[in-house]
């Protein structure tokens, strides 16, 4: 990023404007690309992705109206949001209640930051990267609760300090399913954790032990739960909170609270592949060519972070919610201890096998494969006993 | 409403001063199943108490009931209970026939089990499906509406409504079977069938739902008489009692099935799910008596000959049906003329709203949402 700016300097571009001004303006260009020609557009995707799944899941059609097969949906959505009133309740703390949602669309788009797309494209390949995403992700559970607060609505209070509660529960064991790729790579950086993997799996951190294939999940589970998906959305349970700290809020204040939600699912999927499934990890050597790199760097990223994207959306149309005492009690029982042998078993591991176990990979490759075939056997036997009418066709 | 008897002090060792939140939920609330309301004391999450408040959706039906006659009444009787309209349908057909004397055609009988056995199991699948989607399970909802689809368009195959049925009359029934309906039924059954075992692979024993349901609100054999708790609610505690097999009526005695009852086999007995457990059991045996229905069906009349301008004798009569939501009572008192001197429908969903401020104490939030939907509350019949 700054050599490319240093570039169009060099070249300039810019006349003689100082430096100093050059590189915020230039940051704040970058930023605002990457919110409004990016961010945007992939939450309004993935909502529409959302809600097609879901409907497939529960024998529905799902929206297809607006544009080719219903795209555009989350455009109308936007647009109808955007026509409502912006109600804010008297007896709201009006500062606070404004300014709430805000702080949750920060909190994830900050994320995006250090996230790669390609061993390019990225903002910042910050080295405390993924100590900035834990940090900048949390920033969402303060607005949250500041929602919940401000209301001025039992419900929405509710709301708050239970998001509260989970957030700040769930911080550690994610933050110890990170530690072994950190102790495994020894660096923070996004890019750094993505070059010390390989294309195939059995060169990724997923494979790389068994403790790494628990803290993947663990972390996957931690991640679900930062970010109120279901069995833990139980912050807006919206049969027992109504909508939980977005009771009180309509318009587009509402509709900032769904980017958030639905921007940082793409966000823990993009995580995941950083850190366990390579990334954007791809056979080198068949091309020369930088752009056409990138692209397929690009696409296969996206192939992985969807893949953990369509697996939240295939758990929150089939599983129910937890209960407060459950969620904590499987935090704390199981999730933080499970995080602390995970760490210890990964450092004893590389005292073991300094260079990686080199059959163990191959091994867990081919257990999860029979897994998966396992898995759709049974998915067939449930269909041929069930019978029900199918329609392979995505397009209706 | 006073609230007085229902204060409790938070005492905490510090010192500190803390005081209970006082919530409201409902009338307006997602899961409340229509306008219920629920003063909840509570402190954090745990609940001290949630006292039910009724009344929001009191149509006075027994007292139109004084105005319309004996036949006019019958469309109102739908809305008791609009989620199983065709057994308040048939109570109120046979407390009119038991006060005047009327005969039912014996064709005329297998119509409305037939019918009441359909509607048990519409009614059935969106309570299990509420159910589930009350503890947040979005997938098993429609796919139980989907199939309740299939029983409303059975039933608007036979009398041409979709949810307000007005079938029954005094001595009989509406309308014949139609043409082909016999298979158009089988047909279904067939196919749903398989579909409960499908229904518990998908959710019934799902760890997460058992989770939230086991061991939730359990209640005893002797507070569920105490309580009054009737129908799936009642055998839920494992007593086995069904007005159809206990009291019979109609052409029930003839009929083989089993009567379901809550066998806590996931934690204690009596709690939310076996509640739930025993509605999808009942299912199951819904589909086998339609089913002898179908087999049995003699050829015949459906409606007896009946005075358009009813007078039963001065008395009265009481009737028990088994609906959807348990024993249903109805009673009626004739004073000679063509419209009754007094009416009374008792429902369980009634009942069942006095034992849950009993329940509730020291539950949490969340559970008080598995509570009222396992009790299988539907607001209309709670106020009638």
């Amino acid at each position: 990023m700054q050599s490319f700016i240093d570039g169009l300097i060099a070249s300039g571009v810019f006349g003689g404007l100082p430096a100093e001004a050059i590189y915020p303006a230039m940051m704040f260009l970058f930023a605002s690309i990457v919110v409004f020609g990016f961010v945007l557009p992939l939450v309004t995707i993935t909502i529409w992705l959302e809600r097609r799944v879901w409907s497939r899941i529960q024998s529905r059609v799902g929206p297809n109206r607006v544009g080719p097969q219903g795209v555009l949906q989350g455009l109308a959505d936007g647009v109808k949001n955007i026509l409502k009133e912006d109600v804010v309740p008297d007896a709201a703390d009006r500062p606070l209640f404004v300014f709430a949602p805000y702080l949750l669309v920060w909190g994830f788009l900050a994320t995006f930051v250090v996230i790669p797309f390609s061993s390019a494209l990225v903002i910042a390949d910050l080295n405390v990267g993924i100590l900035y995403i834990v940090a900048i992700v949390a920033l969402s559970a303060v607005g949250v609760l500041m929602a919940g607060w401000a209301s001025n609505n039992k419900w929405s209070l509710l709301g708050g300090i239970r998001s509260a509660a989970q957030v700040v529960s769930y911080e550690i064991p994610a933050g110890l399913a990170l530690l072994p790729v950190v102790l495994l790579t020894g660096t923070l950086s996004t890019q750094g954790i993505i070059q010390a993997q390989g294309w195939a799996p059995w060169d990724w951190f997923l494979f790389h032990s068994p403790f790494t294939f628990i803290a993947a999940f663990a972390f996957y589970i931690s991640a679900l739960a930062e970010t109120n998906r279901t069995p833990f959305d139980i912050p807006e349970a919206e049969s027992e909170l109504v909508a939980g700290f977005a009771t009180e809020y309509s318009g587009f204040r509402f509709a900032l609270f769904f980017l958030a939600e639905w921007g940082s699912l793409y966000v823990t999927g993009a995580i995941m592949a950083v850190l366990f499934l390579g990334g954007w990890q791809i056979p080198t050597g068949w091309t020369n060519n930088t752009v056409v790199l990138n692209i397929a760097q690009l696409t296969v990223f996206f192939l992985k972070a969807y893949f953990w994207v369509f697996l939240a959306m295939w758990i929150r149309a089939t599983l129910p919610r937890i209960r407060v005492d459950q969620m904590m009690s499987l935090c704390w029982k199981y999730l933080v201890p499970l995080g602390f042998v995970n760490l210890v078993g990964t450092a004893v591991w590389m005292v073991i096998w300094p260079e990686g176990n080199t059959f163990v990979p191959y091994l867990m490759v081919v257990g999860t494969l029979a897994l998966l075939v396992i898995f759709f056997r049974r998915v067939l036997y449930h269909l041929r006993r069930a019978k029900p009418e199918l329609y392979f066709n995505p397009a209706i | 409403m006073s609230l007085a008897g229902y204060e409790f002090e938070v005492q905490r060792d510090d010192g500190l001063a803390t005081e209970e939140m006082t919530l409201n939920m409902g009338p307006q609330h997602p899961s409340t199943h229509g306008v219920l309301r629920f003063v909840v004391k509570a402190d954090g999450e745990i609940m001290r108490t949630a006292l039910p408040d009724i009344g929001y959706l009191h149509r006075s039906i027994e007292k139109i009931s004084e105005k319309v006659g004996y036949h006019g009444f019958m469309p109102y009787t739908d809305r008791v209970d609009y989620v199983s309209a065709m057994q308040c349908n048939q109570g109120w057909a046979m407390v009119c026939e038991r006060a005047a004397g009327i005969e039912v055609p014996r064709r005329g009988e297998f119509c409305r089990v037939i019918a009441c056995e359909l509607g048990r199991i519409a009614s059935h699948l969106l309570s299990v499906g509420t159910m589930v989607m009350d503890i947040g399970g979005m997938t098993p909802f429609t796919h139980a509406i989907r199939e309740r689809e299939k029983v409303n368009n059975l039933l608007e195959d036979l009398c041409g409504a979709r949810l307000t049925f007005n079938y029954m009359r005094i001595g009989g029934v509406a309308w014949d079977l139609p043409p082909g309906y016999t298979e158009q039924v089988t047909a279904f059954l067939d196919q749903f069938e398989p579909l409960i075992d499908e229904y518990n692979d998908l959710i019934s024993y799902n760890k997460i739902y058992v989770e939230r349901l086991a061991n939730v609100a359990a209640v005893s054999k002797e507070e569920a008489i105490n309580y009054n708790l009737v129908g799936p609610n009642l055998r839920g505690c494992g007593f086995q009692y069904d007005v159809r097999r206990d009291e019979p009526y109609s052409i029930y005695p003839e009929l083989d099935f089993e009567v379901p009852v809550g066998t806590g086999e996931v934690g204690t007995l009596g709690d939310c799910f076996d509640r739930y457990m025993v509605r999808i059991k009942e299912l199951k045996e819904s589909c086998k008596i339609v089913r002898q229905c179908l087999e049995m069906i003699p050829d015949g009349p459906v409606l007896a000959r009946v005075a358009k301008k009813l007078k039963p004798p001065v008395g009265d009569a009481h009737v028990r049906v088994e609906a959807s939501r348990g024993d249903m009572g109805w009673y009626v008192v004739s004073d000679g003329s063509e419209f009754p001197y007094r009416t009374k429908i008792r429902t369980g969903s009634f009942s069942a709203m006095s034992i849950v401020d009993k329940l509730s104490r020291g539950l949490m939030i969340a559970d008080l949402i598995a509570l009222i939907a396992s009790l299988d509350v539907v607001a209309p019949e709670v106020d009638r």
